[in-house]
Formats: structure tokens, C-alpha cells, sequence
């Protein structure tokens, strides 16, 4: 039955988009034959993973070669012996008598991991006297080392986010995948909504939304700049139908189109064309230009970044390879020239479309998630923004939200204004061996919300009625400030 | 209105709320002829409601005023009738995105208690998704197939009335995702994994105390499940004030104080900490956290029911 099912995202196709995964890190890379991968210090192609079902676990074989990984045969530990505790453990660093040399000679002999585990265990003089749970620790950090076992993911927000805030949180203002989901559910994403979206998170937010819409409903980003980021909205393998309804407004028209003095005659400078190439590509994973626009931006060095660069380069390389670009460039200037024009009448069109879409001034939602200061964005945005909608500001500090909170308040026509964080927690659960774990993300950034209200436009006395009832009274607000002096 | 799509007038028969300010507010159902009482007097349906756009100011018959918004499962979830400890808004986020939900999921829950969540999945899976619920309190399945057809989501969601952890959840291999909120969840894992899809697909169980967690992660893992991760969410909320700290008195002479560092050339900018002298105070903003806070609702656990 399992052969005959064909439903689409089912099984891992050429040109797919697909996360790697190995233990608790991932990497999204395209599904492309003959294509060598670098993940985790391990290479291999992904030409026999093709026309598994997404989930599938593989092993990685002599060769680069994927092979799909049986169920563990449990190498039944014989007899169960173990020590009460430590006391007779001496580090004398002679406890394994494999050296280095003979570990080398195994993996190169192309013995399977767990089996080298197994020779790693018997050759421990001191494995037996451990205790229970040191045994178990001991052979776990042995299989993560030596048995190379790669699964294979459909990408989704809940990965996606969690692999970026993992590799590089500098490319989304270190937005943690909690709050993001925060984002989601205060903004009431749902499909059939009329989203305004505003990020400078490599379009990790927008991607976001995106699923969360399923292609219905329509999506007005606005973007900074030439044009918008969306490599990581492409590592979700959306189908072509998503980008239908997704459209896009430069900020620096807003001010224009909010006095009414908008044209397009004096159109943006054309973008890069990257913003263009990065939507018809969409099912390429290419984390390119955003490395190099965050290499341009900011020397800020993450030190998840710097370790993947060799990756990122190798990746970089063959793609170049593969399209074989160079060859036919000179040929193609002269289609190129009037694609050009073609392509830059379409843009005006479709921004002439978009400012319309704005200009109706009853969308469903704002999302702000960038690196700018969030204040001046919801003071124009929210105008575009029906009333009794949410809105929800992202900022990686506390403070410009604390001055965006006093000049809402200021403007009316918003309620319920919130600023929040979540913190989370993870825990080892284990018998008789359940902890929190050892470390816990320390920042994940802020979060500003509320609804918009019909604005009063005599007076913003709606500001005065949550004044009202949200302010504590004086003795108490004394107490607060009393207790974090 | 409906909960899965928004409307721009507020119509009879409607669920709206009634906003009278921060944390306080109450849902309505809109009916010609009702009356609806507040403290700032009473609300006419007919004349004050019916025919208004969400987010209007509503003025009642004392002079006060409230707004009327639209129903949001966030909104529903702060104003809802608790016939049961409900999960809030901070835990549903989480849920919603690890579970992976988007437009046409399926999804199994048990229980449905006050049907908190089920809004919040109903909202995620619409319009081609539905959600399967089950509660085995006879009373509140009733409730709360009554409450989804009066938010126009009946089409959405099956309630069935039967016990999960002996019956399961009345389909099998259907779903996407599979949520548990119930005393001992690792009873139903058995009846999770019939439920998920031959394929896989994503499992959460939701548990205040750690000794139901490590009893459902050995459920987990001897049905074969991986990825299995147990996590916590906090939500810390912050009041924004103004806060006046005053200048210790050290005994300089006054004209001196020019000399001790703060900027008192700028006191018309708000966003900046401002020193008034004369006063002898600096004032800055800041959020300041609440005096309580929730501190555990409970542990969730997520797995993945792998190919094998």
C-alpha cells in the first residue's frame, strides 16, 4: 500500500526542499542528484534518499551513499553488570585500550558505528565497574560519535525556526522559535486573513505566516531597501500557488501613500533583481544573498555562522557549477535587456495593485519583526490595519518597545497593549534521572501586542479608559517600585 | 463573524466582546430585543450593537463607554464559561507550531474540558482541517458541541463523548498531530499512534506533574515514537511605567551637582532617562514585572511517531 501512495510531500523528491537532521541540529538543503553534502563533518549525496517517505532515517555508507536505516537490533548487552558507584574509578587516561590508530583503522576498514561502539565498550577496562546510568551515558555519547545516522525532514515552521535560532540567530534578530509561535497565535494567523507582515528576519517570519495561511487569504510585506529577503521562506518549499497572494511594498512609499502623494513614477531603484529571482526560485535553497547582505550589513561574527561557512561556500560553488552560467552569459545580455523592461513594467504593476490593496485600509493584521526601531513602523503601518484586529511588534530589546507602548498610548486607537517574553525550559526525563537541563536560552527577545479600536479622531480618549482601569493604584505602584529599587 | 473568519459588522446572532478595559471584558451574544448590562449602564442590542463595525466605541446609557470587538480564540480563551482548568493562550502557541498545525491538519484532542484549545486548533486547521475531540464528561461534550455551532465552526470539529484511554479517538490513521490533556496520558498512547497517520506525524501530552511526564515518555518510547522532548513555557509580562528614583543627598554643595554626570540639559525627551535637580530625581521608563506570576501550568511533551 505504502509503494502506491504518490500524495504530494509525501516522499522526498528531486527538487524538493528538506531539512537534515542529526541528533538535535539541522540543516535545509535542496534535494538535487549527484550533489555532495557537508553536514555535521560528514559528506555525502542524496541521490538515494529520493523516493523515500520524509522521516526516513538513514545511515551514511562508504561512499557517501544513503542507506535507509533498520529498525536497531538492540546489540543485546549480555548479562547486565554494573558497579553501585565511583569510588574504585581512577582517571589514569589508560581505561581504553583501542588507541587512536586502531579507532582509525576500523572507520577506514568501513566497519559499521555500532559496531565499533561495541569493540569501544569491551575494550573498557573500566565500563563494567560504572554504574547503570554511566554505562548508558558512556554509549550514548559513543553512538552520537561513531554511527552516522541522518533523518531526513519536510521542513516546517517548528524546524526551520528552531534551526535558525540554532545556526544563525544574527539573521533573525535572535527571535527564538517560542516567540515566534507567541507571534503567530496573538496575531491570529489563520487562513483567509489580509496580512501585513514588516521583517528583516531573512524571511523566516514571513514563511511563518505563510504556512499558517495555507494559500488562502492574501500577504502584504513590506520591505526595506531593493527588495524583499526571502531565503528562508524559500527553504519552505511552498507550492507556486502560495506566492499568488503574496505581495510586496517598498517602506520608503509608505509615507507617500499614507499623504496621498504617491506615484510610481519614481519607483524605488530596481532591486538586485534578487528579490525577483529568489521567488521564481522558490524550491532552491539559497542562503546566499542573505549571508552576503548580512556580511555587508553588520560585521557581527556568529560564531554558528563562521563554523557553516565552509559549508555555505561548498554549497555555493556547485550550485554555480551546476547551472553552467557563465558559458551563455554573454548571448543572453541582450534577452536579459528587454526581460529587464518586461520584468520592471510587471514590478510597476503589481505595486500599483499593492498600493490599492494598502489604501483599502481593512487588513486583518500587522506582524513587525526587523531590525529597525518598531515605533516609527506601527505608527504608519497600524493606519492600514482595520479596527478590532491584533498586531503584534517583535523587538530583540526591551526599551524601543517600552517608547512604541507610551506612543500608541498617545495615538488611541489601539487596546489591550501587552509586552511580554516567554522563557523556556527544557528537561532531561529519564527514570529516576529528570532534570531541567543544565542551560536555557537567555534571551529571546520582546514581544508588543494589542487590538486596534475604531481611532477617535476629536480626542484618543481610548488611551484614557485602559489608563483608567490598568493603572494600579498609587499605593500599590508604590510597593512595586519599592521591591526592584 | 465567525471564529475562522473575520467579519466587519456585528450581526445577530453573533458572539462579540465586550471590552471595558485591560483584563476586563466579557463575551455577548448578539440578539435583537437583549439587553446586556455594565457597570457604565446597560447596552441595547438592537440599537448599540447590531449593524456597528467591530472595534467601535459603544456608548451606554450612563454616559460610559466600552468597544466591541471581535471573537478571536485568544479573546475567547480570556472570556470563556470554565467548566475545567483551561490551557491559556503562552501554552497554545507552542502546542499549535510543535504539533506543526496549518490549514487542512487533522487533529485528535482529548479532552476537550473547556474547549479553550479546541477554538485555537479549530482557527489553525480551518478551512480544509478538522478536529477530532474527545471527552468522556457527557455535560461538557454537550456544551461544547453547542458552543462550536453557535461560533460557526460545527463543520469543523467532531465531538464524540467516550473515554479515550479505553476507546481511543474513533478514527484511525487520520491524523496529523494528536494533543492530550488528561490525568493519565500514557494510557491513550496506544490509541494516539492508531490515530496518526501510517506515515507519522507529531504527538503532545500535557501534564502539570513530572511523574505523569516520565510515565508518558516510556509510553512514548516503547510504542516507538522519537524526538521526544519535554519542555516548559513561561510567559513574563511587563507594566510599562515611569519610574522616579531619587538623587541621594551626599552633602555637596549645590552648585556642584552640575559636576556629577547627569544630563538635565534635555528634559523634554521622554525616551531618555531625565534628571530634575532641583527635585533631586532621575526618571526613566521601564517594564516592570509583575508582582506574581504563573509560575507552572505544565510540562509538554512532544514526540514524533516515526516509519517504524
Amino acid at each position: 500500500a505504502m509503494e502506491a501512495d504518490t500524495r504530494p510531500g509525501l516522499r522526498i523528491c528531486e527538487g524538493d526542499c528538506a531539512v537534515l537532521k542529526r541528533d538535535d541540529v539541522f540543516k535545509a538543503v535542496p534535494v538535487l542528484r549527484r550533489r555532495k553534502i557537508i553536514f555535521e563533518k560528514q559528506w555525502f549525496y542524496l541521490d538515494n534518499a529520493i523516493g523515500h517517505i520524509y522521516g526516513t532515517t538513514f545511515e551514511v555508507t562508504s561512499g557517501g551513499n544513503l542507506q535507509p536505516k533498520q529498525e536497531m537490533e538492540e546489540a543485546a548487552t549480555e548479562t547486565k553488570e554494573a558497579g553501585t558507584d565511583n569510588r574504585n574509578i581512577v582517571d589514569d587516561g589508560k581505561s581504553q585500550k583501542l588507541t587512536h590508530d586502531d579507532i582509525k583503522a576500523l572507520k577506514d576498514k568501513g566497519i559499521k558505528g555500532q559496531e565499533i561502539v561495541q569493540q569501544l565498550i569491551e575494550n573498557s577496562t573500566t565500563f563494567r565497574d560504572k554504574t547503570e546510568f554511566a554505562q548508558d551515558k558512556y554509549i550514548k555519547k559513543k553512538k552520537k560519535k561513531y554511527e552516522a545516522v541522518i533523518t531526513i525532514l519536510r521542513p516546517s515552521t517548528r524546524i526551520l525556526s528552531t534551526m535558525y535560532y540554532a545556526r544563525e540567530p544574527g539573521k533573525i534578530n535572535h527571535l527564538r522559535y517560542d516567540t515566534l509561535a507567541q507571534m503567530l497565535t496573538l496575531g491570529n494567523i489563520h487562513a483567509g486573513n489580509k496580512m501585513i507582515v514588516m521583517e528583516t528576519c531573512a524571511g523566516l517570519v514571513l514563511g511563518a505566516v505563510m504556512e499558517r495561511m495555507g494559500g488562502y487569504g492574501s500577504i502584504i510585506q513590506m520591505y526595506p531597501g531593493g527588495g524583499p529577503v526571502r531565503a528562508a521562506t524559500s527553504c519552505f518549499g511552498f507550492p507556486k500557488p502560495f506566492f499568488n497572494n503574496l505581495h510586496e511594498f517598498p517602506l520608503s512609499k509608505v509615507d507617500s501613500l499614507l499623504s496621498g502623494t504617491f506615484s510610481t513614477e519614481s519607483l524605488p531603484s530596481e532591486p538586485e533583481d534578487n528579490a525577483l529571482v529568489e521567488e521564481e526560485s522558490n524550491g532552491s535553497i539559497d542562503d546566499k544573498q542573505a549571508s552576503l547582505q548580512e556580511t555587508e550589513e553588520e560585521s557581527t561574527t556568529e560564531t554558528a555562522m563562521e563554523s557553516n561557512q565552509t559549508e555555505e561556500q561548498e554549497t555555493m560553488d556547485i550550485n554555480a557549477e551546476d547551472t553552467g552560467f557563465k558559458e551563455n552569459q554573454e548571448k543572453e545580455n541582450k534577452e536579459n535587456v528587454r526581460e529587464k523592461q518586461r520584468k520592471q513594467q510587471e514590478r510597476r504593476k503589481k505595486l500599483i495593485e499593492t498600493a490599492a490593496l494598502l489604501r483599502e485600509k481593512n487588513a486583518d493584521g500587522l506582524i513587525v519583526a526587523s531590525k529597525f526601531h518598531p515605533t516609527p513602523l506601527l505608527l504608519s503601518l497600524l493606519e492600514f490595519v482595520a479596527p478590532s484586529r491584533p498586531f503584534v511588534v517583535y523587538c530583540q530589546y526591551k526599551e524601543p518597545l517600552l517608547e512604541c507602548y507610551t506612543k500608541l498610548r498617545e495615538r488611541g486607537g489601539v487596546i489591550n497593549l501587552k509586552l511580554s517574553e516567554t522563557w523556556l525550559r527544557s528537561y532531561q526525563v529519564l527514570p529516576d534521572r529528570s532534570h531541567p537541563k543544565l542551560t536555557m536560552s537567555g534571551g529571546g527577545g520582546y514581544l508588543l501586542s494589542g487590538i486596534t479600536v475604531v481611532l477617535d479622531k476629536s480626542k484618543s480618549d481610548s488611551s484614557s479608559l485602559e489608563a483608567l482601569t490598568m493603572d494600579e493604584p498609587s499605593s500599590k505602584k508604590r510597593k512595586v517600585q519599592d521591591l526592584h529599587c | 463573524m465567525s471564529f475562522v473568519e473575520y467579519g466587519d459588522t456585528i450581526k445577530d446572532g453573533d458572539t462579540a466582546i465586550v471590552f471595558l478595559g485591560h483584563e476586563s471584558m466579557f463575551p455577548v451574544k448578539v440578539q435583537h430585543g437583549t439587553v446586556t448590562q455594565t457597570k457604565y449602564g446597560v447596552i441595547r442590542h438592537s440599537t448599540d450593537l447590531i449593524g456597528k463595525k467591530y472595534g467601535s466605541k459603544v456608548t451606554c446609557s450612563k454616559g460610559g463607554w466600552v468597544f466591541i470587538l471581535h471573537p478571536t480564540p485568544e479573546l475567547w480563551t480570556m472570556n470563556l464559561p470554565h467548566r475545567t482548568q483551561i490551557l491559556y493562550s503562552t501554552d497554545i502557541s507552542i502546542i499549535t507550531m510543535m504539533l506543526e498545525l496549518k490549514p487542512g491538519s487533522i487533529v485528535c484532542e482529548s479532552g476537550t474540558g473547556s474547549g479553550s484549545l479546541s477554538h485555537a486548533l479549530i482557527r489553525t486547521v480551518a478551512p480544509t482541517g478538522h478536529l477530532y475531540t474527545v471527552e468522556f464528561h457527557q455535560q461538557r461534550a454537550e456544551k461544547a458541541r453547542e458552543e462550536f455551532r453557535e461560533h460557526g465552526v460545527e463543520h469543523l470539529v467532531t465531538v464524540t463523548n467516550q473515554d479515550v484511554c479505553k476507546n481511543g479517538f474513533g478514527v484511525s490513521n487520520v491524523a496529523d498531530a494528536v494533543f492530550l490533556d488528561i490525568p493519565s496520558p500514557w494510557e491513550a498512547i496506544g490509541h494516539a499512534k492508531s490515530a496518526l497517520k501510517a506515515e507519522g506525524g507529531r504527538i503532545c501530552s500535557f501534564s502539570p506533574c513530572i511523574e505523569q511526564v516520565q510515565r508518558t515518555c516510556l509510553a512514548m518510547e516503547e510504542h516507538g515514537f522519537t524526538e521526544i522532548n519535554t519542555l516548559e513555557i513561561l510567559l513574563r509580562v511587563y507594566n510599562v511605567r515611569t519610574i522616579s528614583l531619587q538623587i541621594p543627598d551626599l552633602g555637596k554643595a549645590s552648585e556642584d551637582n552640575s559636576s556629577i554626570g547627569f544630563d538635565s540639559s534635555n528634559p523634554s525627551d521622554e525616551g531618555s532617562p531625565c534628571t530634575n535637580l532641583q527635585q533631586g530625581t532621575v526618571q526613566f521608563k521601564s517594564g516592570v514585572p509583575l508582582r506574581e506570576m504563573v509560575g507552572h501550568t505544565g510540562y509538554l511533551t512532544f514526540a514524533t511517531k516515526s516509519l517504524f
